[in-house]
């Protein structure tokens, strides 16, 4: 009996001691994690109930909403408005994040690798300078650019050419540009990092073998860096998938509806038009959209070359 | 030692958060908050509640002023305000309130109706019905006190109009008139614009009020049947007022798409277009000299010599045989106000004799008051103000119903699409018919041929 009885009390001696040690641990915590549960999760929570009301900011509806089930959500697979902006979501997050960016930054930093300390000083320092403005500012600029009488038609007249209206002509290239040129700089930094830890001796033996440059990057460097890839494109596609400020600034979701991506479109419904109920159902539907690619990403990298 | 630290952490952060909690919500009898917007050109307001702020506290002992300015565009002030009326710990006790937004408030629950206090309110005898009507809700009680308003019409520049052979002293009796004039002006004056009418949705409101409703309130039809409480859509009226629009910019007698769908297009009219005569006439609102007389964002001293107003006429000369549409704001107590006798003091203060001449000065906005508009300092200093305030003999409001933004946005769309040449006027008003159906609903709508 005593025999079986002492391990057992022991057990229980250190498991008191192991709770009141994790007990320990886990305290400072708490108040960081209240926060984020009063700021954050709360919000959220609030948002996901509202979406299921038909609450507004004015209106019979504004001091007593009513539970209305789907109906939001139901209405937003009939609005042609949303159709269309979940479409220019998609085309923006491709254009600006999957391929501007990503594209973009490796090519950066495939050519960065082995130039001179100065190149990369300032070509580093320039592509960093446009990461590093806030997004506010950065809108302001590409407005200034690209509008009627900017620097880009000043430039153009300048050499004899006719200038155009670039924000009202083509409004989705103008903002997928200002995107591009404004987040390239991340998708730099993560694969410069990356590439850093491609093995020299590698490629070195690959090139003695005869394999051409393409030929490494195929089929040695790009395996290689395949979780940067992963992360980098999860990154930049959440990013861009919440981009108001640069649209909103550069051209406010228009000319007509041509940029309104979700975010401008949820603005507008919610803060806008005052239907803060569907507003809310948009903001959950963004999340989930979100959430698809997040998934999407973290497959493929889990899949081991 | 380690875990006093983290407690003492935790001790500093619950206090810092709850602090931060309580501090927002200090909301008693013994403070009266008042929000009012504060924007760009538009001081009047705050520099109305700064005047009356020493006189309301020494008329009443112990009740502290306190000024909430809310530094927003006209769309994202009453964001913010609705906001802040969204918890009883936010909301102002007194709030300066557009006009057409009383409806849908006073629905909301956010309003005191203020009948018995008006009763009894020697001066509001002295408003006019106009006004006092904007006031009212659907439930018919009034909910508010009017700070003024504003009116519509045609502003026309002379020295273009003496080169296109055109008199100083121009009368339009009809749309083609107004059309006629514009022909003249493209054929004789080179280079400038002939006739602006907003549209599109880049300038927003303007292109729906100043611009479209401008149009229909002058044919047969209106945007709201106030007998059978529907929406009017499709109706002759809103084809023709399209293709009104569908002439200017087809004939290239306005400016062009790009130029009328910038967001800063109404500023630009006011701020460049008129002043450096660079546009004959304009269709706009009687605020425009707010930013042209001395202190305003473009002061431009001779604009009362250079310009001329006239009313916008109806589509055919038909009784009345001008149009003008209003806007205007008033003051409002909250609902959930501690304090409503206060509250009501600080609204009979601000719009009295004296504080309501100062605001229409200070914020050239047209008199609603009686004793006001035949005194004459509010004539002194703008010429154009008798003309823009005789103008509220015949004008209309806008339907005040929580769904006409909406329904504003899709008539700023529908005159994008128009002036764009995406759709034909036709199509362009049965699409706008279509679209005010679905945000109405069905049984809210009615034809008329």
């Amino acid at each position: 009996m005593v025999a079986v009885g002492l391990p057992d009390a022991r057990a229980r001696r250190s498991r008191a001691t192991r709770g009141r040690r994790a007990a320990a641990r886990v305290l400072p915590i708490i108040p960081a994690f209240a926060l984020i549960a009063l700021f954050f999760l709360g919000p959220i929570l609030w948002c996901l109930y509202a979406s299921f009301t038909d609450v507004a900011l004015t209106g019979a509806t504004a001091s007593t909403p009513h539970l209305i089930g789907l109906r939001n959500y139901r209405r937003m697979f009939e609005d042609p408005a949303f159709r269309q902006s979940l479409w220019l979501t998609v085309a923006f997050v491709l254009g600006s994040a999957v391929i501007g960016q990503n594209v973009g930054g490796m090519a950066l930093a495939l050519l960065m690798k082995s130039r001179s300390r100065i190149a990369r000083a300032v070509v580093g320092a320039i592509v960093v300078g446009a990461w590093v403005m806030p997004e506010l500012v950065a809108g302001f600029v590409w407005y200034a650019f690209l509008s009627d009488d900017g620097t880009l038609n000043a430039i153009l007249h300048g050499v004899g050419l006719h200038g155009k209206s670039w924000l009202y002509a083509m409004p989705l290239l103008s903002v997928t540009l200002a995107n591009i040129w404004r987040g390239t700089a991340f998708s730099m930094l993560v694969y410069s990092a990356a590439l850093s830890n491609v093995p020299d001796d590698l490629l070195e033996a690959a090139a003695v073998d005869g394999a051409s440059a393409f030929a490494r990057l195929r089929h040695i460097t790009l395996p290689l860096m395949r979780r940067a890839v992963m992360t980098n494109l999860m990154t930049i596609t959440l990013q861009t998938l919440a981009v108001f400020t640069l649209i909103f600034v550069m051209t406010g979701g228009g000319p007509g509806t041509k940029t309104q991506t979700l975010p401008i479109y949820m603005y507008q419904s919610a803060f806008k038009f005052y239907q803060l109920g569907y507003g809310a159902a948009l903001a959950i539907v963004l999340l989930a959209v979100g959430g698809v690619f997040s998934i999407v990403y973290l497959r493929m990298m889990r899949e081991e070359v | 030692m380690r875990r006093q630290l983290a407690l003492v952490m935790t001790a500093v952060t619950v206090a810092a958060a709850v602090s931060a909690c309580g501090d927002s919500g200090s909301s008693d009898s013994k403070t009266i908050k008042v929000a009012y917007q504060k924007f760009g050109n538009f001081i009047g307001a705050d520099e109305l509640f700064k005047k009356i702020k020493p006189v309301f506290e020494q008329q009443n002992p112990g009740v502290k002023l306190k000024l909430i300015p809310v530094e927003a565009d006209e769309n994202s002030y009453y964001t913010k305000l609705g906001l802040m009326r969204r918890s009883k710990a936010t909301a102002p006790d007194v709030a300066y309130e557009d006009t057409f937004f009383v409806n849908s408030d006073a629905q909301a629950k956010f309003l005191m109706p203020l009948d018995s206090k008006l009763s009894a309110w020697s001066d509001w005898g002295q408003f006019v019905d106009a006004a006092k009507a904007a006031g009212r809700a659907g439930d018919g009680k009034t909910y508010g006190v009017p700070m003024g308003t504003d009116t519509r019409g045609l502003w026309y520049n002379k020295k273009i109009f003496a080169k296109a052979g055109l008199p100083a002293d121009w009368q339009p009796k009809s749309w083609n008139d107004v059309l006629t004039a514009a022909r003249q002006i493209k054929a004789k004056v080179p280079g400038v614009i002939p006739l602006n009418v907003y549209a599109g949705k880049g300038v927003g409101e303007a292109a729906s009020m100043q611009g479209f409703e401008m149009l229909l309130y002058g044919t047969a039809n209106k945007l709201y049947n106030d007998q059978t409480k529907k929406w009017v859509a499709p109706s002759r009226g809103i084809t023709d007022s399209m293709n009104f629009l569908n002439t200017i910019f087809s004939e290239k007698l306005g400016p062009t798409p790009q130029q009328a769908l910038d967001p800063h297009w109404s500023d630009n009219v006011q701020g460049q277009e008129l002043p450096q005569g660079k546009l004959a006439i304009d269709l706009d609102g009687s605020w425009l000299p707010q930013s042209w007389i001395p202190g305003g964002a473009s002061a431009w001293p001779e604009w009362s010599k250079t310009l001329g107003t006239t009313p916008m006429p109806t589509q055919n000369g038909q009784a009345p045989g001008k149009v003008s549409l209003s806007g205007g704001w008033l003051l409002s107590v909250g609902a959930n106000t501690k304090n409503p006798d206060a509250a009501w003091k600080l609204v009979q203060l601000a719009m009295n004799k004296e504080n309501s001449l100062f605001f229409y000065t200070k914020a050239t906005q047209v008199s609603v008051r009686g004793d006001v508009t035949s005194d004459p300092a509010y004539l002194q200093g703008n010429p154009t103000q008798k003309f823009w305030t005789d103008m509220v003999s015949v004008t209309q409001y806008r339907p005040a119903y929580a769904v006409y933004p909406q329904i504003s946005n899709q008539l700023q769309a529908a005159t994008e699409s128009v002036i764009t040449g995406q759709a034909t006027p036709d199509k362009a008003t049965s699409d706008l018919a279509g679209q005010i159906k679905q945000l109405a609903g069905p049984d809210k709508v009615e034809g008329a041929p």
